[in-house]
């Protein structure tokens, strides 16, 4: 659902975008069949002309696009007709254990790519495409759930997500309308509720689940809105509707020079989003699906990729190329960030009844989906 | 018409003669045969795909595979309709509640408006008024609800206005009042069209009569004119009401924090937690509510105006 929402903002394709995903999506464009042809399915924007042809190029493999809408959208491609229809995914964190756990995708021998080995050391083996020391997909963009507020009118300076549960901002706070946001509230109750005992923010026992939910329902009534795509909250700060609320690089990006406003990872850290190229279990083009791991994780494909997108590379020398992009572009989307701001960010990760304890006994994604509902209209 | 076309062969024209003496003779034949490939159509296409609403809203989903497990069970129907979380009920009746709110906010404004285009409005002016109201229909029903946020918003041309002329803020941006607006707004010709086609309909002579036998023109309107417009507000009436029923855009765009209609929780059930089951469930509610809605309008004789 994040992905689905900033892929049509990017696009800035609202209307077109909207109606498309919720009748059918975008169609498959056709290739050629001579050294192989690998069916993709993508985040649109994901498979641009611009690194995709080089690819087809270099290798003699072609590329078959199918874009999906949602992650829900991603997972049910990969497994129509008993899986194999289609060679790779590009999913995200709330969709790839899912796909692992299903056993859809299988392992994939990262001695292959040698790109890997510059990632930064965070995505190289992230626990939402690595299991048991087994990789099963190869990371390729991710971006932060920051913490957006308008300097002229958010004073002092806030340092911390109680700015969202405040009500002193009571009618001026916005959030995504995403059930993965339960976990913004779970990572700031586990640093000032230390006696419910919160570890990490994916993996809730019934107790800390209600005590999340609690607070989102308490925080409710201080909203303006629940924010579906990224545009609305654009719109809503611009407005001057929303002057403070849980948001990404892209939207503080765009409305920089436009409205004063600032972005921050609060003291208590935040949640973010991590892509991988995932390959099917059933895929028989193994040649080219590690050409395209390769070739997906240069420094250069990398920065092409994060500049078009508005997201930020896992190799650390995509750097300077997306500085030779566009000027500034690596600090803006914190490419460059040190060791510690990566490990403030909890990744996205799709909650499971299993979470290691031997219990079973954590809140699964269809509990998070109820509760969603539950939130909103209490 | 059978016999100036048939000269052609002597076997040909036998065989043609015979099919139409045999549809002359049995008119249900005829009956048969024009109607089956149109309902073959409706029952495959439309009934089936309801059908297959209602079996699946038994039916429950593996969380963990996401697999649709063919079991049968009420445990849908008891979440919706539990005591314990009433959040779906809620849900529901938030979306019933705002769908006759609009229907009789529509059904005022349309009333007079209709009125004056079947009676008192010239031809030509009834012409440009029949344009004024169909025109809005001719743009997207998302570029109207994007153009009301324009004007709802804090720093929108609601509150220009408003502050121009001294008056403090409405601060309605994003709020069930704005659904309700924009709602009101968006289905407004789908009611002043049956209403207008039903007051057209009066012949002068009642209005002349009433007044003869005395009434006055409050009188002729409740007594004459209303019950002969009845079936064409509540023909109104299903569009508005069905349309705001079923819609799921209007909350997410225009709806303040957690505004969610029956559609909003269908779509989520199928497209982020991937519960179709669940979403077929709950969106037998909204059938129920129609069906219910149009035998009560056929009672009203709803279906003579359309």
């Amino acid at each position: 659902m994040r992905s689905f929402c900033r892929r049509h903002a990017v696009a800035a394709a609202l209307f077109v975008g909207l109606v498309a995903a919720l009748a059918v999506p975008a169609a498959s464009i056709g290739g050629g069949t001579q050294g192989g042809t690998l069916k993709m399915v993508a985040w649109e924007g994901y498979l641009e002309k611009q690194w995709v042809a080089p690819f087809e190029k270099a290798t003699g493999c072609k590329i078959q696009r199918k874009y999906a809408g949602s992650s829900d959208e991603m997972v049910t491609l990969m497994r129509q007709g008993g899986g194999g229809q289609y060679d790779m995914v590009s999913a995200s964190g709330d969709a790839s254990l899912r796909l692992i756990y299903g056993g859809d995708v299988q392992p994939v021998d990262v001695s292959k790519i040698p790109a890997w080995k510059d990632f930064y050391a965070p995505f190289k083996s992230p626990p939402n495409n690595t299991v048991d020391g087994k990789h099963y997909g190869v990371s390729l963009q991710w971006g932060p759930n920051t913490l957006l507020y308008r300097t002229d009118k958010v004073k002092p300076k806030p340092t911390s997500w109680s700015a969202i549960y405040d009500s002193k901002w009571q009618g001026r706070i916005t959030i995504p309308d995403n059930p993965i946001q339960i976990a913004d509230a779970a990572l700031y109750l586990s640093r000032t509720q230390p006696a419910l005992g919160i570890k990490d923010p994916y993996e809730l026992n019934k107790k800390q689940f209600d005590a999340t939910v609690d607070l989102l329902k308490q925080q409710r009534p201080l909203l303006k809105k629940h924010w579906v795509f990224a545009s609305d909250e654009i719109e809503l700060f611009q407005n001057g509707d929303a002057w403070i609320g849980a948001a990404w690089p892209y939207q503080t990006n765009t409305l920089r020079g436009k409205v004063p406003v600032a972005e921050l990872i609060p003291k208590e850290g935040a949640t973010g989003w991590l892509d991988t190229w995932m390959l099917s279990a059933k895929s028989e083009n193994t040649d080219c699906a590690y050409k395209w791991f390769q070739h997906i994780s240069t420094p250069l494909v990398q920065a092409q990729q994060a500049v078009f997108y508005g997201e930020t590379p896992v190799n650390k020398k995509a750097c300077p190329l997306m500085n030779k992009l566009a000027k500034g572009s690596c600090a803006q989307y914190h490419a460059n960030a040190p060791l510690s701001y990566l490990r403030s960010i909890k990744f996205w990760k799709t909650p499971v009844a299993d979470c290691g304890n031997g219990k079973k006994d954590c809140m699964d994604y269809t509990k998070w989906v109820q509760a969603w509902t539950q939130i909103k209209a209490s | 018409m059978a016999n100036d076309a048939v000269p052609a062969g002597p076997s040909l024209g036998g065989a043609r003669r015979r099919l139409s003496g045999a549809f002359w003779r049995h008119p249900w034949l005829k009956a048969t045969a024009l109607l089956t490939p149109p309902l073959a159509w409706f029952g495959l296409v439309y009934l089936a795909a309801l059908v297959a609403l209602f079996v699946s809203a038994f039916w429950t989903v593996d969380t963990f595979t996401g697999e649709v497990e063919r079991i049968w069970t009420l445990g849908n129907f008891e979440a919706i309709f539990s005591f314990e979380d009433t959040t779906y009920i809620r849900i529901a009746w938030t979306t019933i509640w705002m769908a006759a709110a609009v229907t009789a906010t529509t059904a005022v404004v349309a009333f007079p408006f209709a009125y004056y285009m079947a009676r008192i409005a010239g031809p030509r002016a009834r012409a440009i008024l029949f344009v004024l109201v169909l025109l809005p229909l001719w743009s997207s029903y998302l570029v109207r609800v994007y153009a009301w946020r324009l004007i709802l918003n804090e720093e929108g041309a609601l509150n220009w206005t408003l502050n121009g002329l001294g008056l403090p803020d409405a601060d309605i941006g994003f709020t069930n009042t704005a659904m309700w607006l924009v709602f009101s707004y968006v289905w407004l010709p789908f009611m002043i069209i049956p209403v207008y086609a039903a007051l057209e309909r009066i012949p002068d002579s009642y209005l002349e009569a009433s007044g003869d036998l005395g009434a006055h023109g409050f009188r002729t309107l409740r007594s004459v004119i209303l019950p002969l417009a009845l079936p064409g507000l509540v023909a109104g009436s299903i569009f508005t009401f069905s349309l705001t029923l079923g819609d799921y855009l209007t909350p997410v765009l225009v709806g303040g924090p957690g505004s969610q209609f029956i559609g909003n929780v269908v779509y989520s059930n199928i497209g982020i937690a991937n519960n179709v089951p669940f979403a077929a469930a709950y969106a037998t509610i909204p059938v129920v509510v129609m069906a219910a809605y149009l035998v009560l309008a056929k009672r009203l004789g709803a279906f003579e105006a359309l």
